[in-house]
């Protein structure tokens, strides 16, 4: 069983947070196939959120055919999220870090690489979008 | 579970309650469907008690109407059994334990659930055989919730509850309130004041704003939310975008302006950065146009450039 957080400063919308959370524990092997997530009335007594948040959240995730809905029993998880395989997420580590320090070397700081981070990745989604 | 569109849990017309000189309500109308946790905000005296007081049957209307489950709020055993109230000041007998409390209600309701309140309290620790003046704020706001939801009312109105309450005592509060409305599988509706409105964004899903005795907002929050927008830009004259949209707030310096709009469509102007609303923003916005109705006092933010 996992337990929740909801972060109301987050700008993230609650509901979110919790689909986030779910795939994060899968993907971290926190949850596995078979696992039951707590029920609604657990996650509303523990984090004070309206129970529609958490039926919105499970809900999305059923949609995405990560947990199933049984009658009566609860939510439960049904597979694991798609992910790329192992040595990706280090491999594209590494030549973030080298464009890191070409950017560093550019006279580049912190918020500048992020704001132009955020800005890349909005680009390549409007991109994606019309394409 | 019951259809909620048919019949609202809690609906007014043009509701008014004058008292000699001020008038405390003014022509409000509001639909709070049923399941809601509506939460009902707005500056001190804008006349959230006095609704709250007319829709619990405590106080009389003086013009319009309102129905709670169909039926007019009035001082009957059938409407009260439906109906919970926990004014701002907790209706508690300090001398008493909350174990006397239970016996009290077993004797005033004929639906009692004394069983639910020893559960709940024992699931948060707070002692049924002491008494309640000797109980910190939060369990006492905790005995006083407890004591309200065991007569299993479906509509619970709730006047700023959690004012008086340390964030840690505030966010189990709430986690009892919404672990009810879950256990009530969509028939319990809540309204619920407060300033926090932190915790509402968190905890509600419906939202009543009056300033100035009116009603300025009424609906769900996530549309309420998807239908505002903040917009950012220069300063110049907005008369074309107050024709296409409804501009609820200005925030006007000598070059720049930050406007909270209601949409009437997407914003086209591209002089204008176009960023979401949080729920404190669209209030504050609401809370400051002020004045009835919103949008006389935005046409003199107008004509003042």
């Amino acid at each position: 069983m996992i337990s929740f957080r909801v972060d109301g400063r987050s700008g993230v919308p609650p509901y979110l947070q919790l689909v986030q959370q779910v795939r994060q524990a899968l993907r971290m092997g926190v949850l596995d196939v078979g696992d039951q997530l707590p029920t609604v009335r657990e996650v509303v007594a523990a984090v004070a959120v309206n129970p529609n948040t958490v039926l919105k959240a499970y809900r999305d995730l059923e949609r995405e055919g990560l947990v199933e809905a049984r009658a009566g029993q609860g939510t439960f998880v049904r597979r694991r999220p798609p992910g790329p395989p192992p040595g990706t997420h280090s491999r594209l580590g590494r030549s973030l870090a080298r464009w890191v320090r070409d950017a560093r070397d550019a006279g580049l700081d912190d918020e500048s690489i992020e704001s132009l981070l955020r800005v890349t990745l909005r680009a390549s989604d409007s991109e994606e979008e019309i394409a | 579970m019951t259809a909620a569109i048919d019949t609202p849990a809690i609906q007014t017309r043009g509701l008014t309650k004058r008292y000699r000189r001020v008038t405390a309500l003014s022509d409000c109308s509001v639909t709070i469907p049923e399941g809601r946790i509506c939460a009902l905000v707005g500056p001190n005296g804008a006349g959230k008690t006095t609704l709250l007081r007319i829709l619990s049957g405590l106080a009389r209307a003086t013009g319009g109407a309102a129905s709670i489950l169909g039926g007019a709020p009035r001082q009957d055993p059938a409407f009260l059994a439906e109906i919970g109230f926990l004014a701002q000041e907790i209706p508690l007998y300090r001398r008493f334990t909350a174990e006397d409390h239970i016996g009290f209600g077993a004797h005033l309701n004929p639906r009692w659930d004394g069983a639910s309140v020893r559960s709940r309290l024992g699931e948060l620790g707070i002692p049924v055989d002491r008494p309640v003046g000797k109980l910190s704020g939060g369990q006492r706001a905790q005995v006083a919730l407890a004591l309200t939801l065991a007569k299993r009312p479906r509509v619970l109105l709730l006047d700023e509850p959690v004012a008086a309450l340390d964030p840690l005592a505030r966010r189990q509060f709430l986690g009892t309130l919404t672990a009810a409305v879950a256990d009530s599988g969509g028939e319990l509706t809540v309204m619920l004041s407060s300033h926090l409105v932190g915790d509402l964004e968190r905890v509600c899903d419906h939202l009543v704003l009056l300033a100035a005795s009116r009603v300025q907002l009424c609906g769900d929050t996530d549309d309420l939310l998807a239908t505002h927008k903040i917009l950012v830009g220069a300063r110049k004259d907005t008369s074309a975008l107050g024709r296409a949209h409804t501009i609820v707030h200005a925030e006007r310096t000598e070059r720049q302006d930050t406007l909270l709009v209601r949409l009437s469509g997407p914003v086209i102007d591209p002089g204008y950065e176009v960023a979401d609303v949080s729920l404190e923003e669209l209030v504050l916005g609401y809370m400051g146009a002020g004045g009835p109705p919103a949008y006389a006092h935005l046409t003199a933010i107008g004509e003042d450039r």
